[in-house]
């Protein structure tokens, strides 16, 4: 299907390696399309990645992560570092088709080989995104960018997991969006590892910045206690924390002039460190394999599932389930027994 | 597995025009229509076109241009995908276009013309049907 030879999957992978971006470019879209030749060259590839530092970033719609994303690539080309860059915005869920317009606010990193940015569509399916973007992280990483973003809009489970899959994650809010119990939900916020308030020279700056400081004071105390009307209050079940332990930096931007992008670089990099130098870091390779690992093993289970059992059967299942005859879990396991001696069902 | 190959779509003004409602519309029309449309906006030079089809290696190129460059801006579009590898992108253009025009575009390599009113959905039929041909091919 794909005009790069599929059978020449050490040759499509070499060119990859040596930065030919059309061999790239055709190995992103296979693997969102899980097309045949994906899994070889991923298979291939593999071994050549860990290389890259890959940042997700994500917030709300309307907080300029584009534009925040645009001006930290080019604070890092300045720095000569190489830079990839996946944008993922939301398919509809009733078309399936997807306006993706992030690369219109990145038009200042065009005509620079050293930076390469693909637009991807969530496309629906639970977990599949976390998956693809995964995928197309390794084939950026094997190219040889030394710096990934995924941008992804962080509502949704899909797309924490998708942050998840970064080693640092930058959380973007901006003024006005909500008042300041928003800021101590559980959710995204919790999973940041730098916090950005970007269009700082708007109206509620200060206010968006001291009710995240507040959060960030309960999360993350120096002593157990905190400020109130003059008096220290003990917090119940807070301890102080371990020292040394990666205390999440609040950072002021305007992305649309590029101020603060050279202060949230630094960040990003002292977190690498930190990455490098503690246990943190390996119990991070370590979260990271296991969430690819087992996207690999629902997909081949799924796959195997699609070859040992006729369709037929799964859909007579499925009628049942539909029927309230069979529950999910039982048929679920019905099937995996089919697996497991085939013919036998 | 059971989802068909989504048709990836360029949505670009090439020059120095400022009226990009009619790109806008006819993307949101593709979206509608199941496509997956990458939108870069106004004023984008020929290399910055050719550089966002290749990383995004997209199906097909839809270009509308309404400054009367389209002679000169067109033509170097096609020119630079083909050097790109990808000959086999339908290059596709719409806006203000005299009828004159539209054989020294076809030429070049620009399949189609598609003029003020068009009906959306009969741009996205052509798609539809010109991409699934350079499939089998």
């Amino acid at each position: 299907m794909s005009q790069t030879p599929g059978n020449d999957i050490a040759g499509w992978a070499e060119r990859l390696r040596q930065g030919d971006r059309r061999a790239l470019a055709r190995a992103i879209t296979c693997v969102e399309n899980g097309e045949a030749p994906a899994a070889a060259l991923l298979s291939a590839l593999y071994p050549c990645g860990g290389h890259a530092h890959v940042i997700g970033v994500t917030g709300a719609p309307g907080t300029g992560k584009s534009t925040l994303v645009n001006a930290l690539a080019r604070a890092y080309r300045r720095r000569g570092l190489t830079v990839g860059i996946l944008a993922v915005d939301p398919s509809s869920p009733f078309t399936g088709g997807a306006i993706l317009g992030d690369r219109l606010r990145m038009r200042d990193l065009a005509g620079d080989a050293g930076v390469f940015v693909r637009s991807m569509a969530t496309r629906g399916s639970t977990g599949g995104l976390s998956r693809m973007a995964a995928d197309a992280v390794h084939l950026l990483d094997a190219a040889g960018y030394q710096r990934i973003f995924i941008e992804t809009v962080g509502a949704g489970q899909d797309e924490v997991e998708v942050a998840r899959l970064a080693h640092t994650i930058i959380v973007v809010e901006a003024p006005g969006l909500g008042d300041d119990i928003q800021a101590i939900k559980a959710g995204i916020l919790e999973t940041a590892s730098i916090l950005v308030v970007n269009k700082a020279d708007r109206e509620g700056a200060e206010q968006t910045i001291a009710s995240l400081r507040m959060m960030l004071d309960l999360q993350h105390p120096e002593q157990a206690t905190v400020s109130h009307h003059g008096t220290l209050m003990a917090i119940a079940a807070a301890t102080p924390e371990a020292p040394g332990r990666w205390r999440p930096p609040l950072l002021a931007a305007v992305a649309t002039e590029g101020r603060g992008a050279d202060e949230i670089i630094d960040a990003i990099e002292a977190h690498r460190l930190y990455l490098t130098t503690t246990p943190e870091g390996a119990g991070l390779r370590a979260r990271r394999a296991e969430i690819e690992l087992g996207h690999a093993l629902d997909e081949a289970l799924r796959h195997l599932l699609a070859q040992r059992v006729a369709r037929e059967e799964y859909v007579r299942l499925l009628e049942e389930v539909i029927d309230r005859r069979v529950d999910p879990r039982s048929a679920a396991e019905q099937l995996i027994r089919c697996l497991c001696s085939p013919g036998e069902s | 597995m059971s989802e068909e190959r989504r048709i990836r779509v360029l949505v670009a003004k090439p020059g120095l025009d400022g009226h990009d409602r009619g790109a806008k519309v006819v993307a949101r029309a593709l979206r509608d229509a199941g496509m997956e449309v990458i939108y870069t906006g106004l004023r984008q030079t020929p290399e910055m076109i050719a550089e966002a089809a290749l990383q995004e290696d997209v199906d097909v190129v839809g270009l509308s241009i309404l400054s009367g460059a389209h002679l000169a801006l067109l033509p170097r579009i096609t020119e630079l995908l083909r050097k790109n590898g990808m000959a086999d992108v339908l290059v596709i253009a719409g806006g203000i276009i005299p009828d004159e025009d539209v054989p020294a575009l076809e030429a070049a390599g620009i399949a189609r013309v598609f003029g003020p009113g068009t009906p959306t959905d009969e741009i996205a039929a052509y798609i539809r049907q010109q991409v699934a041909e350079r499939r089998q091919a």
